[in-house]
């Protein structure tokens, strides 16, 4: 009896903690090429689109170290030079729920990587794309749409918006402009 | 050889190579500038009274087991209910605290002392060094009243000999700590808070030092090294760094800065001179007359900083830097261009 | 006609009597609700020996990574982790729990003459929290959620950008775990040792050990707040957003140091002193008469610990604090160094003017003066603000405090449970292998540690996970590695002999040594009522100053608990009080306020979800059972 009550105990705690504080440190270099199926068009020869099938999933999303690490990237590679730390300025907020080119982690993925039309730069081979999808992961935690326990709690600096672990959701809603996409 | 014979000759010499080994690079014991030697001094005033009163309580603690010759093996003997020596020992103990006292104000008036000469050997016109902590290497600037004459490196701290230099600390994250045992005691990178602190080092020489206070993954990667010359070594070394980074002459090193602005190390590293200027990691204009890579971490040659740029996170896991793989002539190139950056 | 009557029940005797009001229940349940102090005592001591030998192998894996330069064993985060998780387990899980909580529930009423400590469901409270403090933490390492940071986690390393996920938080709320189970055992000790005397034990008349206890509860009671605060301060700015710690709001990153050496200096104290008062007990044992120096080293006692609260800043000289801030806590640090010493001339001039017998514990007596000292003596060297400045944050620190650590608490634990294993298991210990424990641990402790003050000279710091070779400190790493082997066999040792002479070590009988304090005038292993006539006192050591027809407490009920209550200062009987029975809600509350607890790491919403469930189990725990108050009208008694 003592033994099921503790076993199961650990079953919750195991759930609970697994993902959640992975750290990887070393991304073999081939891991960098696997996720092939986003697009930057709407446009694409017969049968379903690639993204109406299974979402691309961002493996970042479940590790607080990973999305802490993009929240550093995002600040040391000048995102906020146009985001700011959230509320837009030359670039569009992050922290809301309008995604111009798609809120899915697959879409900010593209958007990082490929840059976009109207001053989005394309940041392929500046940066490894592990980095980008946990970049992506965090710019999702901006609008609150990461767990409480992995997004990141406030920062060290002078505090210009609510920490991200304490953003209510702000889903995607419509979107202008983008491929279909897997809603 | 008998079993005594081999022990006493195997204790003697450890506890030669203890004392031979106790100097040395980074060690406390072989002080290059006159706080590490004052330090060290007091130390060893501390030590020796130490050791003595370790010897005393231990001989007196043995012969008082083995004073009386009782047997342990014999049941409890009966009840000693008013010892007679008791009042000589009285006089004893309050003789021996009496001595604790002394020994104990003794060592606090020579710290006193010690520590007012080691705080700093002042001066109106020292050198003046600003320490930035970051994870996990040293950021070091020589400021100056005019911009152009400000000198941004890393990890290599060169100093005039026998000229007092006045260190700034300060943390751009975490809680760190500047250690250059051969020199002066440690004093810890604050973030939010400046401190100043003194040293100064008479023997010329290259003095290694580390981070003293836990700050993450890489804190056991985290060293810098102390260059201490002559005043004129120094003050070529200074003008030398003023400059901004040597342009290319040769196909192999234009093709290496080539690499350098169109791959990943322009969203972290500054060379003066060129368009990479971000203040994300080291300062690499003057890479290449830098002795030592990664902090302490490796040395600077083109094995080194190959692995160093293609797998940073197979040597120093955790640390800031991405894994930049390349093909190999491209590597090839980009570690000729940054070994030009003298 | 025959008359056939029903064989009458021989009379009871006083002691079947008392055996059937305080025997413990038995039971799956029963186990939960069990309230006497000896079995907590002895489950404190067991759980903190078990977490003991669990730090010990995270401190064998350390020693396996550092015996050679660039080891690959283990990794930066995995070694973080462990050494973190090793000094959280040895200073919150092992040394208060096994020398404070552990041999004072255990012993302190024994000493005392008193049936049961006081407020025994407190006593139950507290050791299940202390559970609940080592699940969180352990459990979280074995999840990947290990604490990284440090044992005492440094801010802004621990504060919520620098240390993502949860591992920080599981530490902090371990610490708010073990901080009140030592708070609610420090209540129960000190209520018992002014409250519940013997007759006759005036405060003149306590033996050391009862003066030590009393010592560290009040220290207890005044540090343990510090790192509750800092601890959820921490917290706070980790899940809610506060900014104490930060700098760029108005917040102060030394702010966290000083709360927490606040509490952490005193709580080396609170390690050491139990291991002194050992001393003071086992000594005078061993030399055949009484203590030297009873009042100097009551004195010296509650002298460290007032000052130990004002020692504190030593451990932040290198931060940069102005000079004559620093230079004051130098004083005062050496300053601590004098009520020791004394309690050491003390000792020595006993065991002089004795005759002293040198039993096994003396082994571990002779264990504790070598390493203590040693770790003592590099203590001035650290209070030097110059020397310290060199070799703070280096293996010379660590070597000092592990051999004031394990030389003055280990060694002095070892001796304890030497001395008092016949009064608790019944029978004395195999003094062979106790021999062989002492002398392969006792080498291996110095192998290791002795060579650390070597390395830190030679610029060594702490918390590396690694080094390189060109710095040369492979050789005696290898060696201090090398002692672990040692040591790890002497524990083993230690085990063997626990469980073998459990069952076959020869039958102790009441007082085996020829002591002269209360524990030792009832059977070994003392009953459940613990007397069987609640005895008096006529000096200091009870039974050596015992008369032949001492008197004896009599008037006590046997058919419930009932206990005496004396006066605080001349021990005389005041009224007599009736001891709660046993209770399963100690047990449900530590529950309800463990699950309030690690909730709260998760969402603040767990505290205002799970403070009802708290509250109901405090009802229960403290509802009127209904036949105390009425026994007590019956006796028409209407105060207490």
């Amino acid at each position: 009896m003592r033994s099921k009550f503790a076993i199961v105990t650990v079953c919750l705690l195991v759930i609970a903690g697994c993902e959640r504080e992975n750290r990887e440190f070393r991304q073999p270099p081939s891991a960098s090429e696997v996720f092939n199926s986003i697009q930057v068009s709407g446009l694409h020869p017969g049968g379903t689109s690639p993204e109406g099938g299974p979402a691309v999933p961002n493996p970042y999303e479940e590790s607080a170290y990973a999305v802490s690490e993009g929240k550093r990237l995002f600040a040391q590679y000048n995102c906020v030079g146009c985001h700011a730390n959230g509320g837009g300025g030359i670039g569009p907020p992050l922290m809301d729920n309008v995604w111009i080119y798609g809120g899915e982690p697959g879409n900010i993925f593209a958007t990082v990587m490929e840059g976009r039309p109207n001053g989005m730069p394309s940041f392929r081979a500046r940066i490894p794309e592990f980095q980008a999808w946990e970049i992506v992961a965090y710019v999702r935690s901006l609008s609150g749409q990461l767990p409480k326990d992995v997004a990141p709690s406030r920062s060290d600096h002078m505090q210009v918006k609510p920490s991200e672990s304490s953003m209510s959701p702000q889903r995607p809603t419509g979107i202008t402009g983008a491929p279909e996409s897997h809603q | 050889m008998s079993a005594v014979r081999a022990l006493g000759l195997s204790a003697a010499t450890a506890a030669m190579s203890v004392v031979a080994g106790c100097r040395g690079q980074q060690s406390v014991m072989d002080p290059a500038g006159p706080q590490a030697s004052r330090i060290e001094w007091l130390f060893w005033v501390v030590f020796w009274i130490a050791l003595s009163a370790f010897v005393l309580v231990m001989l007196a603690f043995g012969r008082a087991a083995m004073r009386s010759g009782a047997s342990k093996d014999e049941p409890p003997l009966p009840i000693i209910k008013e010892p007679p020596g008791d009042r000589a020992a009285t006089v004893v103990v309050g003789l021996a605290v009496a001595l604790t006292v002394i020994g104990l104000f003794s060592i606090l008036a020579l710290s006193a002392v010690t520590g007012a000469a080691a705080a700093g050997p002042t001066s109106k016109n020292p050198v003046t060094i600003q320490i930035t902590g970051h994870q996990w290497w040293w950021e070091v600037t020589y400021p100056n009243t005019q911009p152009d004459q400000i000198v941004i490196t890393a990890n290599e701290i060169h100093i005039p000999v026998g000229k007092p230099i006045v260190i700034l600390t300060k943390s751009e994250d975490v809680i760190h700590s500047f250690w250059p045992p051969n020199v002066n005691g440690k004093r810890d990178l604050l973030p939010g808070n400046q401190t100043a602190y003194w040293m100064q080092v008479d023997k010329p020489g290259i003095y290694r030092g580390q981070c003293a206070e836990f700050c993450g993954y890489q804190h056991a990667h985290m060293g810098f090294r102390i260059v201490a010359e002559s005043e004129a070594d120094f003050s070529k070394w200074q003008q030398a760094q003023i400059k901004p980074a040597k342009d290319p002459s040769d196909a192999e090193t234009i093709r290496g800065r080539a690499v350098f602005m169109s791959r990943a190390c322009v969203m972290c590293h500054t060379i003066r001179g060129t368009d990479a200027g971000s203040r994300v990691g080291p300062d690499l204009t003057h890479v290449g007359s830098r002795q030592m890579i990664a902090a302490e971490t490796l040395p600077n040659t083109r094995g080194a900083l190959a692995g160093w740029i293609l797998d940073p996170q197979g040597i120093k896991p955790g640390n800031r830097m991405s894994p930049n793989p390349m093909p190999p002539d491209d590597l090839n190139a980009l570690i000729t261009y940054l070994q030009s950056l003298q | 006609m025959a008359v056939i009557e029903p064989i009458a029940a021989p009379p009871e005797s006083v002691a079947d009597q008392l055996e059937r009001t305080w025997r413990e229940p038995g039971g799956f349940w029963g186990w939960f609700s069990c309230v006497h102090h000896t079995t907590i005592g002895i489950r404190f001591m067991v759980t903190a020996f078990i977490f003991f030998l669990l730090g010990g192998v995270l401190a064998a894996l350390i020693r396996i990574q550092l015996a050679r330069p660039e080891n690959g064993f283990l990794g930066p985060d995995k070694y973080n982790q462990i050494f973190t998780v090793h000094g959280s387990t040895m200073i919150f899980l092992f040394a208060v729990p096994m020398l404070f909580q552990g041999f004072g529930t255990y012993l302190v009423p024994l000493i005392v003459g008193a049936r049961n400590i006081a407020f025994p469901r407190l006593a139950a409270f507290s050791y299940y929290i202390y559970v609940g403090g080592c699940l969180l933490l352990w459990i979280g390492f074995l999840l990947n959620i290990g604490a990284d940071t440090g044992w005492f986690s440094y801010v802004t390393l621990s504060g919520p950008d620098f240390s993502p996920g949860k591992r920080v938080d599981f530490w902090a709320q371990m610490i708010t775990f073990t901080e009140l189970s030592a708070l609610g055992t420090a209540v129960c000790l000190f209520t018992t040792i002014i409250k519940h005397r013997a007759p006759g034990m005036t405060l003149n008349r306590m033996p050391l050990i009862i003066w030590e206890k009393l010592t560290i509860s009040a220290m207890i009671i005044f540090a343990m707040p510090a790192v509750m605060l800092s601890s959820t301060m921490l917290l706070m700015d980790r899940l809610v957003g506060t900014h104490f710690f930060n700098p760029a709001e108005g917040g102060d990153v030394l702010l966290y140091q000083h709360l927490f050496w606040f509490f952490g200096h005193p709580d080396v104290y609170i390690i050491f002193l139990p291991g002194a008062a050992m001393m003071s007990t086992i000594v005078p044992v061993f030399s055949r008469r009484h203590i030297f120096g009873y009042t100097p080293i009551v004195v010296a006692t509650v002298a460290t610990g007032f000052i130990s609260f004002g020692v504190w800043v030593h451990h932040m000289f290198a931060t940069g604090l102005p000079q004559l801030g620093e230079l004051f806590f130098e004083a005062a640090t050496l300053m601590i160094v004098i009520p020791t010493a004394l309690q050491f001339f003390c000792w020595v001039a006993t065991m002089w003017n004795g005759r002293v017998q040198f039993k096994l514990p003396m082994l571990w007596v002779f264990g504790f003066f070598f390493n203590f000292l040693i770790g003592g003596l590099t203590g001035p060297m650290l209070a030097s603000v110059p020397v310290d400045l060199q070799v703070h944050d280096s293996f010379f620190v660590v070597a000092h405090f592990h051999y004031v650590l394990i030389g003055g608490s280990v060694f002095a634990m070892f001796a304890g449970i030497y001395f008092w294993f016949p009064k608790i298991v019944g029978r004395m210990a195999n003094e062979a292998l106790a021999k062989a424990h002492f002398w392969l641990f006792f080498v291996g402790f110095n192998l290791t540690f002795f060579t650390m003050h070597i390395l830190g000279l030679r610029g060594m710091p702490r918390r590396i996970y690694t080094y390189p070779p060109e710095m040369k400190w492979g050789s005696l790493n290898m060696l201090a590695s090398s002692g672990v082997v040692l040591m790890t066999a002497g524990i083993l040792v230690f085990m063997a002999n626990v469980f073998w002479s459990k069952r076959n070590g020869r039958i102790a009988g009441n007082n085996p040594w020829g002591a002269g304090s209360l524990e030792w005038g009832t059977t070994s292993p003392p009953p459940p009522y613990n007397f069987l006539y609640l005895p008096t006192v006529n000096g200091r050591e009870a039974l050596w100053e015992a008369d032949p027809n001492q008197p004896v407490v009599t008037g006590l009920r046997v058919d419930v608990r009932e206990t005496l209550v004396t006066n605080s200062l001349d021990s005389e009987p005041d009224y007599k009080e009736e001891d709660p029975a046993p209770s399963i809600w100690p047990f449900l509350a530590a529950v309800a306020v463990s699950i309030l607890f690690v909730g709260s790491i998760f969402t603040q919403w767990a505290v205002v979800w799970f403070a009802p469930l708290v509250i109901i189990t405090l009802i229960g725990w403290i509802w009127p059972k209904g036949r105390a108050p009425m026994r007590r009208r019956a006796e028409e008694r209407w105060s207490q």
